[in-house]
């Protein structure tokens, strides 16, 4: 094994190609073509930091084939995270043909390749932890025969090396399974690398968000930003305000999320390596807390006398912070993440100015006329209270815009599209961490292939130090709910986010269209043949045409 | 309880009272169920419960069609259950309820063609639904209609309201395209495009089976036009069973089967199996080893064309074949010396478009050879104009712009129409511009009321660039649906968008209840929600 090794590191050594075309094809031991299609990166998606593929060809067996614990391991067979992936690896690598049994009868062949051994470098290898924003998840793969040798230092970083090597199989033309002499040293670009999905303008049944973290685990996303509330619904079930969404949810049995379902989703999350960032956006967006959370909304007036709507939270009464104070509290326990985000955009300010009371209390406050005054007032109460639960926080980038005084480990959220790059600048010059979502609005959609606009976009590209650049944590592609829903999510969602992934995971200099549509193309119809109906970019086919309805 | 047991004391008069006006939105009450809009409705508040126990679809004694027929044998299987979509085991009420139906004419073992009648007329009341058709094919849209009358309340009970209906289509041709060259679409998809399409009432699928990127049809005459021109020659082709499964799918659901195998131009995946048949381009005084068009100047060519259609017009039962001729590029034709030859030969000058007039009258004579009737895209007949337009009969509209303009000059040379300008649903665009596709007016042109009843109706079209079983049906459905009401229902009693929009929500949702993966027109939710991912 270790002569393997050594070779491999020959190999490394002569040739590190870092994701441009060239490859090493003056190997002495080529014995077939490599078939790997028009990119010398095969399928692979989102493109390693570092990859070197020999044409050596090597036989996987599904007969013989396994994933294995290295015996260094520090992780072992009571890491169920791992042992877990090994099994879902496994069927994704010998789907089709272990049922037909085709290698069954043939002996392995010398030159086979028997076994895949992942190797967990440090001494913890955080099996049974969350994953953070400070997760390591590098690793490095070396495929060679007759054991490929995955090592990481954390569980996170094995499982996106699993998914590598799982892109790095591929069916040669008499159907049996192949993998290349392959040399990876990865890590993630960004360290927040997320997707936000809407589940209150349309509730999403538990299934579809499950497959999509499937999904996102196949595009190395590791945050699921759940924007699970807002003015249409109130889905998520709450112990200690139940009537949240007993009124507020579309449906009070059918259309909720119990504490059961949260807690599955995390769980399935942290196997794949994702967090899960609720978001509980107040004080505008908040329609349907009001049904269930009397006096909690601003009670909008007509003239002298109120009209029956309702606005933003309201800001000037102790029950609003009383409430916030145990609903956060709560939060606090059913979501692990060090994160929460707290929302804070679009308040609209015209029901305030309408309500005599709240504009008395903006003369005792002496806020004059200017309400984003109030705005900070609520935000800052709110975010002392949040901070009593030991959770940072996550906001839009109106609340940090409208001067609020925040936290210096808040992140910012960068989401509207207009001077995108001055307000990059700005809030990593007032020294805030930002994640950036503004080119990557996955709801608005256009004829033909805009997954070439979702991949140009480039987070960095704002004037500023070095140290400034180093503020910007990531990014997220937000399919907002409006025309969304079970329907149409997946195939809307995929493989346009893949493109957004490919961004915040390669080398910034990965930006090669002809050679991402090659791959792009391969890497859609993979996720197919696992089960999700990811949309085509354009004409062609899959091997495996999607089998649902 | 109370309102139940009076309206099963009501008897059904033939005088009944048509007290509720339609549009008139009631909320509880479910009149404006059916989509897309029948030309007469009016129901009562009085509803009756329907216990699926005690439910049955009759012939009536009268009736044509008796036990047997199995046209509208398997449309009551396929009925009841989407009738009742969750069966729940209720002991202790008795509500008979009889569908009795009547049809004039028989023709259960038939094909739906273009003259054939859909009209039907329904009268809902106590315990009994009476549904009177000329022909089976009218019997199916009234069952569809009764369907989609019965709703759920709260607790899972089954009601209908007294109901009279009396109905026809506004156009004959209301048509789908779907496109399975530029993706194949597995069979499954298209069966269930075909369940979709009966809710809606349309009524033609028009099936774009080859273009230039693959030829998934397999011809028993020559094969290997799939063999080598398809994706795959085995799993991306549709065999003779499959083709034949399409074919008796869509006629219980009184659909027609239109096939297009579009030539001069799109055709090159023709070109692999079937050597010579394409046009080769010349670079300077040498083939450039790439090809154009069907060689027009090859009898050779007219020869494959007249076997080929001989096996689509035997193996599709329809009596009209698209024959395409659109996007003929003319470059590779006037870089090829025979072609020019044969234009010097001809005395067509330099003139292309006569060229290509010349090829598709062989291809038109070809089909009526064939007793067929030829429907061809625009582009035909605007090369055509200049000529003469004997031989051409129906002509699809497809081009943006003034789409009506088009339809006026088609109309007065005498020619039928289908207009699909308005309806190319595969430019996805948010899911709320519905009412792009709603407030369409096909008539409003200028023209003698001659030339509006050759307007024979009009096809939403589904091209496949960008489209695949992965999101065909959310990109249909509901978008489609709006164009199917455009083409049923009368223009006056349906123009409001704002009226139909909360219809139209009602019909997504009992599509989803269906199965149909429709995406939702704005921010809501259904009772039940799709269940698949």
């Amino acid at each position: 094994m270790f002569a393997t090794l050594k070779f491999a590191a020959l190999l490394l050594a002569v040739v590190v190609c870092w994701a441009t075309q060239d490859y090493d094809y003056n190997d002495a031991e080529i014995d077939e073509e490599p078939t790997l299609g028009d990119s010398p990166y095969g399928s692979l998606w989102p493109l390693p930091q570092k990859v070197q593929i020999s044409t050596v060809v090597f036989k996987l067996s599904g007969a013989s084939f396994h994933i294995f614990d290295a015996k260094a391991s520090s992780s072992g067979a009571s890491c169920r995270l791992l042992q877990n992936a090994y099994r879902r690896y496994d069927e994704y690598i010998f789907t089709s043909s272990r049922k037909q049994g085709q290698n069954k009868s043939k002996k392995a062949l010398a030159s086979d390749m028997s076994e895949l051994q992942v190797w967990i470098t440090s001494a913890d290898s955080e099996c049974d932890s969350y994953p953070s924003v400070t997760s390591d998840e590098s690793y490095k793969l070396s495929v060679d025969s007759p054991v490929a040798v995955l090592k990481a230092p954390k569980v996170w970083g094995a499982l996106r090396g699993l998914e590598t090597f799982s892109q790095l199989v591929y069916k040669d033309e008499y159907g049996a399974k192949s993998i290349n002499r392959t040399d990876i040293h990865d890590f993630p670009r960004f360290a927040h690398r997320g997707l936000l999905l809407d589940t209150s303008r349309h509730f999403l049944p538990i299934k579809v968000i499950l497959a999509n973290l499937e999904a996102m685990a196949w595009n190395k996303f590791n945050v699921f930003h759940w924007h699970i509330v807002d003015d249409p619904s109130f889905p998520y079930l709450s112990r200690t305000f139940p009537q949240l969404s007993q009124h507020g949810a579309y449906h009070p049995y059918t259309h909720v999320y119990t504490p059961s379902d949260v807690k599955m989703i995390i769980e399935f999350a942290r196997l794949r390596g994702i967090r899960v960032v609720p978001e509980f956006d107040t004080p505008g967006h908040t329609q349907s807390w009001g049904k269930g959370q009397k006096d909690l909304l601003t009670p909008c007036y007509s003239g002298a006398s109120p009209s029956g709507s309702f606005g933003p939270v309201n800001p000037m009464l102790n029950t609003t912070y009383d409430f916030m104070s145990m609903f956060f509290k709560e939060v606090n326990t059913v979501f692990p993440d060090a994160y929460v985000h707290l929302g804070g955009d679009e308040v609209d300010f015209s029901c305030w100015k309408s309500n005599p009371d709240i504009q008395k209390f903006m003369e005792q406050q002496g806020f004059g006329m200017d309400y984003s005054k109030l705005e900070s007032f609520y935000i800052q109460r709110l975010l002392d209270i949040v901070t009593t639960t030991n959770k940072g926080y996550m906001i839009w980038q109106e609340v940090f815009d409208n001067g609020v005084k925040l936290k210096s480990d808040t992140v910012v959220h960068v989401w509207m599209g207009n001077k995108v790059e001055e307000e990059l600048q700005k809030v990593t010059e007032a020294g805030f961490t930002t994640i950036l979502s503004a080119p990557w609005y996955l709801d608005y959609i256009s004829y033909g292939q805009d997954w070439q606009k979702f991949y140009r976009a480039e987070p960095l590209s704002f004037k500023g130090t070095d140290a400034q650049k180093k503020l910007v944590i990531g990014g997220e592609a937000c399919l907002w709910g409006e025309y969304v829903d079970a329907t149409n999510l997946t195939p809307r969602l995929w493989p346009r986010a893949s493109a957004v992934g490919e961004r915040l995971w390669s080398d910034r200099d990965v930006r090669d269209l002809n050679d991402a549509y090659s791959r792009l193309a391969k890497h859609r119809c993979r996720m197919v043949q696992r089960g999700i109906p990811a949309e085509p970019l354009f004409t062609g086919y899959c091997a495996h045409e999607y089998k649902g309805v | 309880m109370e309102e139940k047991t009076i309206s099963n004391s009501r008897r059904c008069y033939k005088q009944w009272l048509w007290f509720m006006v339609l549009f008139m939105s009631f909320s509880v009450i479910y009149v404006d169920a059916v989509w897309p809009m029948p030309q007469m409705i009016s129901s009562s508040m009085a509803r009756y419960t329907l216990n699926p126990r005690e439910f049955i679809f009759q012939y009536s004694s009268g009736s044509s069609a008796q036990p047997g027929c199995s046209l509208l044998d398997s449309a009551f299987e396929r009925y009841y259950p989407l009738i009742f979509t969750d069966y729940r085991h209720d002991e202790w009420f008795r509500f008979p309820f009889t569908v009795v139906v009547h049809v004039e004419r028989a023709e259960c073992e038939g094909y739906p063609d273009a003259d054939s009648s859909e009209s039907y007329k329904l009268s809902v009341c106590s315990g009994q639904a009476a549904l009177r058709a000329e022909t089976v094919w009218g019997a199916l849209r009234g069952l569809e209609s009764f369907s989609q009358l019965v709703y759920q309340d709260d607790f899972g009970e089954y009601f209908v309201n007294e109901t009279e209906i009396e109905d026809f289509p506004r156009f004959q041709f209301r048509g789908i395209l779907l496109d399975t060259s530029r993706h194949y679409l597995p069979l499954h998809a298209i069966l269930k495009t075909l369940d979709a399409m009966s809710y809606n009432k349309f009524n033609v699928f028009h099936w774009h089976i080859v273009d230039d990127p693959s030829f998934p049809y397999q011809s028993s005459t020559f094969p290997d036009l799939s063999s080598k021109g398809a994706f795959h020659p085995l799993t991306h082709v549709y065999t003779q069973i499959d083709v034949k499964r399409v074919i008796a799918h869509a006629r219980l659901r009184g659909i027609r089967v239109l096939a297009e195998f579009d030539s001069p131009g799109h055709t090159q995946s023709w070109g692999k199996g079937q050597p010579g048949l394409l046009t080769p381009c010349y670079k300077g005084t040498v083939p450039s080893g790439t090809f154009g068009p069907v060689n027009p100047a090859n009898s050779s060519s007219y020869q494959f064309m007249t076997r080929l259609f001989k096996e689509v017009t035997s193996v599709f039962p329809d009596s009209y074949v698209h024959l395409g001729g659109d996007e003929v590029d003319f470059t590779c034709w006037k870089s090829n010396p025979d072609v020019r030859g044969f234009m010097l030969k001809m005395g067509f000058g330099t003139d292309y478009t006569k060229l290509e007039s010349y090829y598709m009258e062989n291809m038109v004579n070809i089909t009526k050879g064939l007793n067929k009737t030829a429907i061809v895209w625009q582009d035909v007949f605007d090369y055509h104009e200049k000529l003469c337009c004997s031989s051409l009969s129906v002509v699809e509209v497809w081009k943006g712009g003034c789409y009506l303009c088009e339809v006026r000059r088609v109309t007065k040379a005498g020619l039928r129409v289908v207009l699909a300008s308005p309806w190319y649903l595969d430019q996805p665009g948010p899911t709320h511009d519905w009412a792009r596709y709603y407030t369409v007016w096909p008539l409003a042109f200028k023209g003698t009321e001659q030339q509006k009843t050759l307007v024979i109706g009009g096809e939403v079209c589904m091209w496949g660039e960008y489209v695949d079983a992965t999101n065909l049906s959310p990109r249909l459905w509901p978008r489609a649906s709006a164009a199917g009401e455009r083409l049923w229902s009368d223009e006056k009693m349906t123009s409001s968008v704002i009226d139909a929009f909360p219809r139209l929500v009602d019909f997504r949702c009992r599509l989803l209840r269906r199965g149909i993966q429709a995406e939702p027109l704005f921010v809501g939710h259904c009772r039940h929600e799709y269940q698949g991912i």
